[in-house]
């Protein structure tokens, strides 16, 4: 439903980092390794326009679905931090 | 985690509406009458001060749980409404409820199946950690999609669309039927549970309809005292005022309906008992007139006394008051330690440090308790104690007669508060508090006199300086805090700013021109002139250094550049630019003959000026490099020896400074006078191919703005030719130049407009034309546009301004003013919702920034997880150091050819954007200071 709406891909543009949509079993094992529960994370919202455009590639997108995303930092060069999607 | 003595804790607390009946149950009595005290001064029992809602009189008992004035906590009596009446502060809940409900049967207007997965949604969303807000809001979405609707999908009825007629009635839009509050509250009642889930209501402890009030809470006496007058007369407190209106309004009311009188009347006072209950809660409401005091002042009521910065919650429950804690006015002491604070005796005799007494020390306190609290001794001050308190609790005070007495029943156990010595650590704090640094650690010296005095290089964190100044000092009363101060909170611990990684603390001023002295060209010494600036550094275990030996007259001295590297460590190495750097095309190096290239080796200088870019605060690279290689501890002891041994440099030289020193010669003036003249006329002929139409037009621009832009640039270059020509001809002697070019004090801006031409004066921007029509000021013809005419001052400050210039300076000079007063109320209001916002989160040990909940808010501090003030200048590795350590001096060569091949890399880069924001920051402060010592605060 979201996608028909799409005439920009806003992942394309510079000023924006990199989501990537992580597997279940990928959002587990990170939530393992940095021994946090998925309420802990910061969220992103299913309307945001990075996952309207995910859910272009990956088919609908559930609420509980954890995106990675990595951006350029001016300190750390690259920077990974973590989203969990939620309604809205 | 479980402290000692501790068997319970509070888990949650939940806030929300009290029944009626439970208003009634809680309730010590029903107030019926308005009147509140007899013929004999006696509380009338019902009444609104009735005893059983306990007793604000000494020597009174409660009637209800028998204790005395401070003992009972007062009790909550209640007032039965006649009408019901609806509470102001739930309007928009009740309305939110009206509209997403049906009228008829009150069931909420969504199908069965949205419920079900608005429900859902609501589970989930508390499963991923979604905070009470988003609940809150998901559960406003879900009314507004209930309301509107015209007919109920449950009973079909048609619904009647609802209006709100500020503040508190509700009005039927069709027919301009007025919602009574009793009609409010049936078609809440009808409200099923389980759609209130829906809607985010708990119904198990709110019930929507008593959001709609049958009875009013009456809070104690204790919370809303009366006091006597000295005439004897009793005033009453607002909130007992208010009270009582409505007790009145209730009582006629109660009547006139009992009375079956006409539907008109009831009406009209049930609307005026609704007006006192919504200003007994809030008496700000909007669209209703504020109830007032007979003198016109309104009331004060519930809402206003809890919020605003005067409320409960700023002023009493986040502001607190402490004891233990002085202020008073600062004044500089430069022979202090810049870890050390001058307490005066008057003060230190008040200010307490408790000290537990056991078998090791009880000899020793005994002996101070004896002293009493006047030893009588202030110099040399001996500490006395002024409170012994026993092993049960009980706290007497020592005098001078019964110190021996009380000194002789100690035992251990016991707590002394002991009065301050030397050495104890105090909280040291300057207000506006706006970084860590306005609260340090100091270590307390006692003095005699009446102010707080340290070393001059700590006033850039507090931003203090000393023409009326006040600061606060705050004693440590625990070990723990001792301890934490000591390792967190030391001046020497914080000479490192973590906003930008560079020193914060350092030689300011006329250290800084001391410093200069001592080392530029590299002065020579005899024995006399070097003993007496090195004795300076007393205490501290410096051997005297080898003298060299004058190869003609074969007399003993000392260098400048000698002296001051006693004082660096003796494997100090490093190599900079200083401040009086003309930044020459072709950088000479060693034989740099300003003498600006510094080189340390082996803690040797061995060439270069130490000025501001060396010891200075927030430039000083020496400085800098000390505290982040060698430890706090290192830094501080630098800090004191170089402000001690500059302080003996620039008395050795003698140094002052006066508007003679911007005297310049006729010639010069007149080069100047001639040079203005030229830019003046060349703006007039500017002007006169404007008015002809001759003038180019720039691209972008319109002839008017072209004309301004040229005229400013003309005008702009006048001044900055004065200032060449002056500056030319002041030359580094000067010692206003010498301030200037080592960092101390003022910059050459300062010193052209003091001795060649102040330049424009601008007032948005753009030079002044606003006054009068079409001209600044009567003294000039209608739409001129010469240079003189709008705010060209081509005198300097020295010869004087004309008149009219003297104006147009005033008016440039007002802008600033303004700016900066808006600057900092706007500035401090952001920083207020800054720190709101920022307050809460902290450092977790797993490198993650986290609120209370636990939500991370940053997986990686900083995303490097560096601690800025650990960094060099904001990058977390310091190549140039690197290179330095393993190539040694071919890394100095190394390190300027990239310079030179980059031209200004990102480190740089960011230190001049510093710089410059550093200065913007300290106009803005010193303005603050102005009006801290004109407020009196």
């Amino acid at each position: 439903m979201a996608a028909e709406n799409i005439s920009f891909n806003v992942l394309k543009h510079d000023l924006v980092p990199e989501h990537h949509l992580l597997t279940e079993d990928e959002a587990v094992a990170m939530l393992n390794r940095k021994g946090m529960t998925r309420d802990q994370l910061p969220k992103i919202r299913k309307s945001d326009p990075g996952i309207k455009i995910l859910e272009t590639i990956h088919g609908p997108i559930d609420e509980g679905r954890v995106v990675k995303i990595v951006r350029k930092s001016e300190t750390a060069q690259e920077f990974v931090a973590y989203r969990l999607v939620t309604r809205g | 985690m479980t402290a000692r003595g501790i068997t319970k804790r509070i888990g949650s607390i939940k806030f929300s509406c009290v029944s009626p009946d439970e208003i009634r149950k809680m309730s010590a009595t029903k107030i019926i009458t308005a009147d509140t005290y007899d013929d004999e001064g006696y509380p009338i029992d019902m009444g609104l001060m009735d005893p059983h809602m306990g007793v604000i009189e000494p020597g009174l008992r409660c009637k209800t749980c028998g204790c005395k004035v401070d003992e009972c906590p007062g009790h909550f009596g209640h007032i039965d409404l006649a009408m019901p009446v609806i509470h102001v502060g739930f309007i928009k809940d009740i309305k939110m409820l009206l509209e997403s409900t049906c009228c008829h049967c009150g069931r909420l207007m969504l199908s069965e199946d949205q419920i079900q997965a608005r429900r859902e949604s609501m589970d989930k969303m508390e499963e991923l950690g979604g905070g009470t807000i988003e609940v809150k809001n998901f559960s406003k979405e879900t009314a507004k999609d209930a309301s509107g609707k015209g007919v109920c999908p449950y009973c079909g009825e048609e619904q009647v669309k609802i209006k709100l007629d500020k503040p508190t009635t509700f009005r039927e839009v069709e027919d301009n039927h007025k919602l009574t509050p009793k009609e409010v509250r049936e078609r809440l009642e009808k409200i099923p549970d389980d759609d209130l889930v829906t809607l985010g209501i708990d119904p198990s402890t709110c019930r929507p309809e008593w959001m709609v009030l049958t009875a009013l809470a009456v809070p104690p006496v204790t919370v809303r005292p009366s006091i006597t007058l000295d005439s004897g007369d009793r005033s009453e407190d607002d909130l007992t005022h208010k009270l009582v209106d409505v007790l009145r309004i209730n009582q006629r009311l109660r009547e006139n309906r009992d009375a079956g009188a006409p539907q008109l009347i009831v009406e009209d006072l049930w609307e005026l008992l609704q007006y006192h209950v919504t200003t007994y809660f809030d008496n700000q409401t909007s669209g209703i007139p504020p109830a007032r005091h007979r003198s016109g002042r309104p009331l004060k009521t519930l809402a206003q006394r809890l919020k605003g910065k005067e409320g409960r919650f700023r002023s009493n429950l986040s502001g607190k008051r402490v004891n233990f804690s002085a202020r008073t006015v600062i004044s500089p002491d430069p022979l202090l330690s810049i870890n050390e604070v001058g307490v005066p005796v008057f003060a230190a005799r008040e200010l307490t440090v408790p000290v537990h007494v056991n078998e090791h020390n009880i000899e020793k306190v005994r002996e101070i308790v004896a002293r009493g609290p006047e030893p009588g001794l202030d110099n040399p001050y001996v500490p006395g104690a002024n409170y012994v308190i026993r092993s049960d609790g009980r706290k007497i005070r020592i005098t001078s007669r019964n110190a021996e007495e009380v000194a002789e029943r100690l035992e251990v156990d016991y707590t002394v508060e002991r009065q301050l010595v030397d050495g104890d650590v105090v909280l040291f704090n300057r207000q506006p508090s706006l970084h860590r640094m306005s609260m340090m650690a100091h270590r307390v010296r006692i003095m005699p006199g009446r102010t707080f005095r340290f070393n001059l290089c700590v006033c850039p964190p507090y931003n203090a300086d000393f023409d009326g100044d006040e600061m606060n000092l705050h004693v440590l009363q625990s070990d723990e805090a001792r301890a934490e101060a000591r390792i967190l909170m030391q001046v020497q611990e914080n000479i490192l700013s973590p906003r930008y990684g560079g020193p914060i603390i350092g030689s300011v001023h006329d250290h800084i021109t001391g410093a200069y002295f001592l080392t530029h060209n590299n002065p020579r010494f005899d024995r006399e002139a070097a003993a007496n600036i090195l004795f300076r550094l007393d205490g501290e275990d410096i051997p005297f250094p080898e003298p060299y030996i004058d190869e003609v007259t074969g007399e003993q001295y000392w260098t400048g550049k000698q002296l001051f590297s006693t004082v660096l460590p003796d494997d100090f190495r490093t190599t900079f630019k200083a401040n009086i750097c003309q930044n020459c095309s072709v950088c000479r190096k060693e034989e740099c003959e300003y003498d600006a290239y510094v080189k340390i080796r082996d803690g040797q200088l061995l060439c270069g000026t130490i000025d501001v870019k060396g010891v200075g605060n927030s430039k000083g690279k020496i400085l800098d490099r000390i505290a982040r290689d060698y430890g706090s501890d290192r830094a501080r002891i630098f800090i004191n020896q170089v402000t001690r041994l500059a302080l003996g440099a620039i008395m050795n030289h003698g140094f002052s400074t006066g508007i003679g020193d911007e005297d310049i010669p006729p010639e010069a003036a007149l080069q100047i006078t001639n040079h203005s003249q030229e830019c003046i006329d060349k703006v007039s002929e500017l002007v006169a191919s404007y008015q002809d139409g001759t003038l180019a037009q720039m691209p972008g621009r319109s002839l008017r703005e072209t004309l301004e832009v040229n005229v400013m640039q003309v005008l702009g270059k006048a001044r900055d030719e004065a200032g060449r020509i002056a500056g030319k001809h002041l030359g580094m002697s000067n010692p206003a130049v010498i301030m200037a070019k080592s960092g101390a004090r003022g910059s050459m801006l300062n010193l052209s407009q003091m001795a060649g031409c102040v330049g424009q004066q601008a007032v948005r921007g753009e030079r002044l034309s606003r006054g009068y029509w079409n001209r600044t000021l009567p003294h000039f013809e209608k739409g001129d546009l010469g240079a003189y005419a709008r705010g060209f001052c081509s005198n300097s400050y020295k010869s004087g301004l004309s008149p009219t210039e003297f104006f147009f300076h005033a008016m440039g000079g007002r802008e600033g003013l303004v700016d900066t007063a808006v600057r900092t109320s706007r500035s401090g209001y952001m920083q207020r919702r800054l720190v709101s916002a920022l307050e809460d989160l902290k450092l977790t040990s797993d490198g993650t920034v986290r609120n209370t909940v636990g939500t991370v808010v940053q997986f990686r501090y900083g995303e490097d997880g560096a601690d800025p003030s650990r960094t060099v200048r904001g990058k977390a590795i310091d190549y140039d150091d690197l290179f330095a350590e393993v190539l040694g001096d071919e890394a100095d060569a190394l390190l300027h050819i990239d310079n030179s091949d980059i031209g200004g890399d990102y480190g740089s880069l960011e230190k001049d954007e510093m710089e410059y924001i550093e200065e913007e920051d300290s106009d803005e402060y010193d303005d603050l200071d102005m009006d801290y010592d004109g407020g009196g605060e």
